[in-house]
């Protein structure tokens, strides 16, 4: 059983494998600086599909079964799966797995989906329940757009703090037998909502609710930013990035060159056109499942703690006139 | 989070922190496209005044054209590269009205004729449409009082 540290972290008792990784992703993310990691890139948006909510599944489901493959896992050896995205419902998630005769949850965290889904299938393992978890998560440009903004072809500027949905899906298998990295402690987040109603600031919106589980998981495991290679946040974008150091640092948490950002890395945000970088549920997950574990297979990463974060946006209470409410799910990786 | 900021500040610190707009380059963009737009408006304007249409007709015909162009610009996916680039200035003109319309007909055409294109077709314009029916019913009843006292 997993041990509670302090106010809100679980070290668990049981070895958590990430057995493997799969993602795929949409051209724009495959131009981006991580191209040669993901397992593939789709150049047609609908990928193959009639709609932008079919293509997302479609993508979805095919990284899971890239996963399967690449683990060696048959899909009968899946006690779970865990996985979730942007749209309402979770569109994208169910119909992926509609057909994939596994039992599975819908998880519903927006961009933090992929740490949530990590907690508790670590937690599920841990718990003995189950021996094989997959977590998985998808966003898809097109489909987020025409649910939270605007129709594509409409004619609108970005602001200078808005960021863009990363098309991909990014898939994991947990496990307690095999090689792999391991997760070791998991550190799940409170909802902080400090009051941002701009719809197009989601990093300042989420960088409460980083910083917030970060100083948590700092206190409960008695570490320091020093003891981690990388603290990973999912999708703050290089502006929520810059309030996430401020807010620490008024915390006297200074991260030093410990902090990346997933959406920071997954485009080049000078030549990509994407202003503060990329987001969305896949944003985290596509990076997680293949660069972040590659570097831990090269052995350059030691240990790590990834925090996605997720902006609980819903477009009905922003045109009540209510904020946006944060969230950030840590989780400890280590080689 | 150990509080050291209330909301109120942290508001103040986002809005201290956060990038500014490119305010002298979006208005020349704007102004650029804004001026293209209507110089050529003006001159499907001109070219039907001397093929002797009355003025009526020569703004009827100018407004048709221009609708037309910017539902074409949208159809080939053109119009949203200029209003990222011209921002107001392509929004503005009658172009952006048309682009509007096409682009969500054309983005809800796979949720059907009825629920999707029909109902959801004037998801942006709508705004523009009630209330500038409404302004122009009360401009109406203000001149019609007008007529009357004078």
């Amino acid at each position: 059983m997993a041990q509670k540290l302090g106010s809100q972290t679980y070290l668990l008792d049981q070895q958590v494998y990430v057995l493997a990784g799969a993602a795929i992703v949409g051209k724009k993310e495959g131009d981006g600086p991580l191209a040669r990691y993901f397992d593939d890139i789709i150049d047609d948006e609908y990928a193959g599909e009639k709609t932008f909510e079919a293509a997302e599944s479609r993508i979805l489901r095919d990284t899971y079964f890239k996963v399967l493959e690449k683990s060696g896992k048959a899909a009968t050896d899946i006690n779970f799966v865990l996985s979730g995205d942007l749209l309402n419902q979770c569109t994208a998630a169910s119909y992926a797995f509609r057909d994939a005769d596994v039992p599975y949850f819908g998880l519903f965290g927006a961009c933090s989906t992929m740490s949530e889904a990590l907690i508790l299938g670590s937690l599920l393992i841990d718990s003995g329940a189950a021996d094989n978890v997959v977590c998985a998560a998808s966003s898809h440009f097109c489909s987020a757009e025409r649910q939270f903004r605007f129709p594509l072809e409409y004619g609108s500027q970005r602001t200078p703090t808005s960021q863009w949905t990363v098309t991909g899906a990014g898939t994991v298998i947990l496990g307690t037998e095999g090689q792999g990295p391991r997760i070791t402690c998991v550190t799940p987040g409170k909802i902080l909502d400090e009051g941002i109603k701009d719809a197009n600031n989601m990093g300042a919106a989420m960088a409460p609710a980083a910083a917030d589980t970060i100083l948590a998981h700092l206190k409960d495991t008695g570490r320091s930013c020093d003891d981690y290679d990388l603290i990973l946040t999912g999708d703050l974008g290089s502006f929520g990035s810059t309030m996430l150091r401020e807010l620490l640092k008024r915390n006297n948490i200074d991260l030093k060159d410990k902090h990346n950002d997933c959406g920071t890395m997954i485009f080049d945000l000078e030549k990509q056109d994407v202003v503060c970088g990329g987001s969305g549920c896949g944003c985290s997950a596509s990076v997680f499942s293949t660069y972040i574990l590659d570097q831990f297979s090269q052995g350059l990463l030691k240990r790590i703690l990834f925090v996605a974060t997720g902006a609980l946006l819903s477009p009905t209470r922003t045109q009540q006139g209510e904020s946006i409410p944060g969230i950030a799910h840590a989780v400890c990786v280590e080689a | 989070m150990k509080k050291t900021l209330s909301k109120h500040e942290y508001q103040k610190l986002v809005d201290k922190k956060a990038p500014g707009s490119k305010i002298v380059r979006n208005i020349f963009a704007a102004f650029l496209t804004g001026g293209i737009i209507c110089s050529i408006g003006q001159v499907v304007m001109m070219t039907v005044e001397n093929l002797g249409a009355d003025k009526e007709t020569q703004a009827a015909v100018t407004s048709v054209v221009m609708i037309f162009l910017g539902a074409f610009l949208t159809g080939i996916n053109l119009y949203d590269n200029i209003s990222k680039f011209g921002g107001a200035g392509a929004l503005v003109p009658i172009t952006g009205f048309s682009n509007s319309i096409v682009s969500p007909a054309m983005e809800y055409k796979k949720e059907g004729y009825i629920m999707g294109v029909g109902a959801k077709m004037f998801l942006i314009a709508g705004p523009v449409l009630v209330y500038g029916i409404f302004a122009s019913v009360i401009a109406g009843i203000v001149y019609f009082i007008w007529k009357q006292v004078i």
